[in-house]
């Protein structure tokens, strides 16, 4: 057996060797740490990382902030907390970001935040939708972009509450973002309306919903109208399985997150005209700062942009915005100019509130439509991010953790 | 839910079964003739969904999609040909459970490979040319593509039946589950028969999964539900028995139809969703069918399989030599934070091999010396983590005494499940290990109140002065030499001879005296005890855990930490752990296919050394001795 030792010290020594390897720092840049679960959730963060390439090319042809070039050092977490948590500690201690950015889905974002509020790091959350990262779990260094899960709720409010239906079905995958959702909606429906009824729900696992005998359960009790949570590839499976037996003819279905290309674009010709969803309907929004943003993608990638290539885009424009501001990349200062910071985005100006950290930035409310044999959004407008969160007192209520 | 709604979640139940079935059957005769767990299976299922989507696309129409349906499954088949033929060959000698490496490495590989030629993007293909719309039945709409599916399930099932029964290539097939040395030993081809039979079954899984492109897009997350969903019909049918999985897929279907038709129910006191229950709901049939049917509702008592690996070493107490080696690692690992102080990431990355250290080490307890295979040792990871970040959650116990709680939560759990686990054996025992951890995964996961749902438990992080990483790292190092040391001793007591003579010779075993079951089952619950000291550890490591913990994926990383480091030696599984968690910080930083990447180092590692790391180095060592007596002499 002894041989087996010295396989033992050569496996140690290379791990150790791994661990000693420091890659020379650049003075004369500005490092940012970047993580996200690339290889789980290609669909929408495929096109965010090209989003923000593209922000950091921008930034660093008109020279960098603080006359320092960007740098952005990007990991994959490998979906899973624990790990998302290991790649934030090697991006601090061994690359010696200044700050870091990303995450996808809520309970991973949770998780980093937990750790930027201990280990006292910058952190933008970029993605994630649950609103305890800046409400329940909120802390002093986590800022978030996004549009949460009770933002984008009540922006489809004023269409539920108009359809005038008693009986509401609902159907969303059992995790996190789901559930909360779901939460927010039943809260906000029984206040608008106080005899709404709910007669379903069907909470299906992630990613392995049994379609046809979800859509029949919800069609079996006989709602008047469907709210939706489903994305991705369980929504393509309840789209279709729900088409064909039938299960959204007449009834009014409210919708999260169907209008964006990721989810809506694979539906092709069976997207379900009629949906009253939140979305981003690209090729129809003609603003002067949203057509620069579509041409230069398109010039660069030769791909029109998801809703992600804008995530990232303005993930990255943020955090120059907030450097610059800052004069500095230290923490504290960090923070305190992220406070009411102004960011220029393809949706126009938005601001990070100084109360909950959370961005203002919108979203776009319409109905599917079928243009040419393909999804897209017809009557829809922008909701402006500031105008569905609640007011500054009422969310110190929501946020026990004081800065 | 009233009878007819009833009736009609049955036929929709009827239609998933087949898909079920075909993702199943193929995994169940590769399993029963080859003996390989090939967790590929799914990446090949998933292929299927991906190649026919191209065919229906590209060439469209009526011979795009259906002629496109069966190139598929030809196209998959010769794939499944070309892994054996190249792969699987060359390692049939390899221990026991090796070839799951490998499959393991593939299914890495051919998730990227998909990526990379069909991008991030779900695929939904076209509808069916013919079978696009629906037909009433029970005053609802069924679509005419289920019926189709309802109908060409139990078809396959007639035909594969009478292959196997009436052609001489089913006799063969037949015979080598049943005794694969003796159909050997009576002059048939094994190469052929082996190279033939995984290529029917990879056409199977082919044919399953492109069958599925008219009713749900192509999904880079396909391989690994398929796979999970595979196992689980396999056994619950009874390794090998076609009919079984048959029986299973409609009996799994059939109840998760049931828990979405039922949907809330209001008892009073308590709301139920059953639709919930979907998330676990195969599980707890198979929990249930292996604990009274030990094979499988139609499988029958595994035949010994006589193993055409090495046989293996008997174990030997350190050298002197060994011991002092030992003592100078440990005075290197206890130098470790002065040398961190230039980069501090080592002591973080050092506190993670070193949990992944006790975890391969427990898990290795009881599959090498114990020869019970674990595809469950999540579970006891999870529950020491859990219990130690519950009792800081709700109790506000300090860290020691939520870290000495930790194993006892675990040796908790795992005296439950091990007392069913023990008696079964070969793969049936590692599938209901598998089952319980998908249990304690879907309890933590569901049980939102206590255990913050998927969420998990955030804000964990150990007080001062273990918030500094090198204290930490010092206490890891503390209790993973312990706990690694506490096995070690354990299989040099009587005891340890004890729980190999069961696994060697269970018969003889019992006739000196030996409880056989009952060694075990405390071997198992000894393992899980010292692994939720890794739960544990890992808790205040990160400051949170999540159900994640408990998933399959980490128990796949058990195997596949033991596996490398070779599951017939002692320090395997410490070097095993060592490599496959630095490996994978370090490939994760490589490349964007850093997935490729890491199953293309371990296809090497897996051709390279097949008895292991450890066990390669053990053999040549092994082999230079016997020459230099004989030189001597």
């Amino acid at each position: 057996m002894r041989p087996t030792r010295h396989v033992f010290y050569l496996a140690l020594a290379g791990s150790l060797a791994a661990g000693f390897a420091m890659p020379a720092s650049a003075q004369n840049t500005i490092k940012i740490g970047e993580l996200n679960s690339y290889k789980a959730q290609p669909a929408f963060l495929d096109p965010y990382k090209k989003g923000w390439e593209m922000a950091v090319e921008e930034i660093n042809a008109k020279g960098g902030v603080l006359g320092k070039k960007l740098e952005v050092i990007s990991r994959d977490d490998g979906a899973n907390p624990g790990e998302a948590v290991r790649v934030a500690e090697e991006l601090v201690t061994r690359e010696g970001v200044a700050m870091i950015a990303g995450t996808f889905l809520s309970h991973i974002g949770l998780a980093v935040t937990n750790f930027a509020g201990q280990k006292k790091v910058f952190f933008l959350a970029a993605e994630p939708l649950t609103d305890k990262i800046t409400w329940a779990n909120g802390n002093k260094y986590t800022f978030r972009l996004r549009a949460t899960t009770y933002m984008q709720v009540a922006m489809l409010m004023p269409a539920a509450t108009a359809a005038k239906k008693k009986k509401w079905a609902l159907v969303y995958p059992n995790f996190e973002y789901g559930q909360s959702a779901a939460e927010n909606f039943k809260a906000l429906m029984k206040k608008a309306q106080p005899d709404v009824e709910f007669v379903t729900e069907q909470a299906p696992p992630l990613g392995k919903i049994d379609a046809g005998a979800v859509a029949q359960a919800i069609d079996d009790a006989k709602p008047d109208a469907i709210f939706n949570v489903l994305f991705g590839g369980d929504l393509a499976k309840f789209v279709r399985e729900g088409n064909t037996r039938g299960v959204f003819k007449n009834r009014t279905v409210v919708s999260l997150l169907s209008g964006e290309p990721e989810y809506l674009d694979p539906l092709k010709d069976e997207a379900p005209v009629g949906w009253v969803v939140t979305g981003y309907p690209w090729d129809k929004i003609k603003t002067k700062e949203h057509q620069a943003f579509v041409d230069a993608y398109k010039k660069k990638y030769n791909d029109y942009p998801r809703l992600g290539s804008v995530v990232g885009y303005v993930t990255m424009k943020s955090l120059a915005a907030g450097i610059a501001k800052a004069k500095s990349t230290d923490t504290e200062k960090l923070v305190a100019a992220f406070k009411g910071l102004k960011v220029d985005s393809p949706f126009g100006p938005f601001s990070y509130r100084a109360s909950d950290h959370q961005a203002t930035m919108g979203a776009y409310v319409g109905k599917i439509a079928l243009e040419g044999g393909k999804g897209t959004m017809a009557d829809f407008k922008y909701v402006d991010g500031a105008s569905v969160l609640p007011s500054d007192a009422e969310t110190k209520k929501l946020r026990p953790a004081a800065d | 839910m009233t009878l007819s709604a009833f009736l009609f979640q049955a036929l929709n139940g009827l239609s998933t079964a087949s898909g079920l079935f075909f993702i199943a059957v193929g995994l169940s005769l590769i399993f029963g003739v080859t003996r390989i767990i090939n967790i590929a299976h799914g990446s090949l299922y998933m292929l299927g969904t991906y190649i026919a989507y191209s065919f229906a696309t590209k060439i469209g129409g009526v011979l795009g999609f259906w002629g496109g349906i069966l190139a598929t499954a030809l196209i998959v088949g010769a794939i499944g040909a070309l892994i054996e033929i190249v792969l699987l060959r060359r390692i049939y000698r390899a221990p026991e459970l090796f070839q799951l490496l490998a499959t393991f490495a593939l299914v890495l590989v051919i998730n990227d490979a998909t990526l990379w030629l069909w991008g991030p993007e779900d695929l939904l293909g076209p509808r069916a040319p013919g079978l696009g719309g629906a037909v009433e039945v029970l005053g609802r709409k069924l679509p005419t593509y289920d019926l189709f599916l309802i109908f060409v399930g139990p078809l396959v099932l007639v035909i594969l039946h009478f292959a196997l029964a009436r052609t001489r290539f089913g006799r063969l097939i037949r015979a080598a589950t049943q005794d694969r040395e003796m159909v050997g030993a009576l002059g048939v081809n094994q190469s052929i028969l082996f190279t033939s039979v995984f290529a029917l079954g990879a056409l199977l899984a082919g044919l399953g999964g492109a069958l599925q492109v008219a009713r749900e897009p192509a999904n880079l997350a396909t391989d690994l539900v398929a796979i999970g969903d595979a196992f689980v019909v396999v056994v619950v049918g009874g390794m090998g028995s076609i009919t079984g999985a048959y029986l299973a897929a409609v009996i799994i279907a059939e109840v998760k139809a049931l828990c979405i038709g039922i949907g809330v129910v209001d008892f009073g006191f308590i709301s139920v969703n059953f639709s919930k229950l979907t998330l676990v709901a195969e599980f707890l049939v198979m929990a249930v069918v292996l604990i009274a049917r030990p094979y499988g509702l139609l499988g029958r008592a595994q035949a010994t399989v006589r193993s055409i690996a090495e046989p293996e070493e008997p174990i030997r107490p350190a050298t002197p030599m060994l011991k002092a080696l030992a003592v100078t690692v440990l005075a290197l690992l206890l130098c470790l934070p002065l040398l961190a102080q230039s980069s501090p990431y080592l002591l973080i990355l050092g506190i993670d091999v070193l949990i992944a250290v006790i975890f391969a080490t427990s898990l290795h307890f009881i599959m090498g010396p114990g020869g019970m295979h674990s595809f469950g040792h999540a579970a006891y990871f999870g529950l020491g983590a859990y219990g130690a970040a519950l009792l800081v959650k709700w109790l506000g116990v300090p860290m020691g005494l939520a870290l000495a709680a930790a194993p006892l939560v675990a040796l908790a759990g795992a005296l439950l499940f091990g007392w069913f686990a023990v008696r079964l054996s070969g793969v049936y025992l590692a599938m209901l290990t598998l089952a319980f951890a998908q249990i304690v995964w879907a309890a933590v996961f569901q049980w939102e109140g206590f255990t913050g749902g998927s969420n998990g438990v955030i804000g964990v992080w150990p007080p001062p002065p273990f918030d500094k990483s090198w204290v930490y790292f010092v206490l890891t190092l503390l209790l993973a030499v312990t706990g690694v040391l506490l096995l070690r001793r354990f299989l040099f007591a009587p005891f340890g001879y004890a729980m190999r003579a069961g696994r060697d010779s269970p018969l003889r075993a019992e006739a000196i005296g030996i409880d056989v079951k009952r060694v075990h089952w405390l071997g198992f619950a000894i393992a899980g005890g010292v692994c939720g000291v890794a739960g544990g550890l890992f808790a205040f490591a990160k400051g949170s855990i999540s159900p994640e913990t408990i998933g399959v994926g980490r128990s796949i990383d058990g195997l596949v930490m033991v596996l490398l480091g070779g599951i017939q030696t002692l320090t395997g599984p410490i070097v095993g752990a060592s490599v496959f968690a630095t490996l994978q910080d370090t490939v994760m930083r490589q490349t964007e296919y850093w997935r490729a990447l890491l199953g293309a180092i371990i296809l090497l590692l897996v051709l390279a050394f097949p008895q292991g790391i450890v066990g390669a180095f053990a053999a040549i060592w092994r082999k230079g001795k016997i020459e230099k007596s004989e030189g001597a002499s």
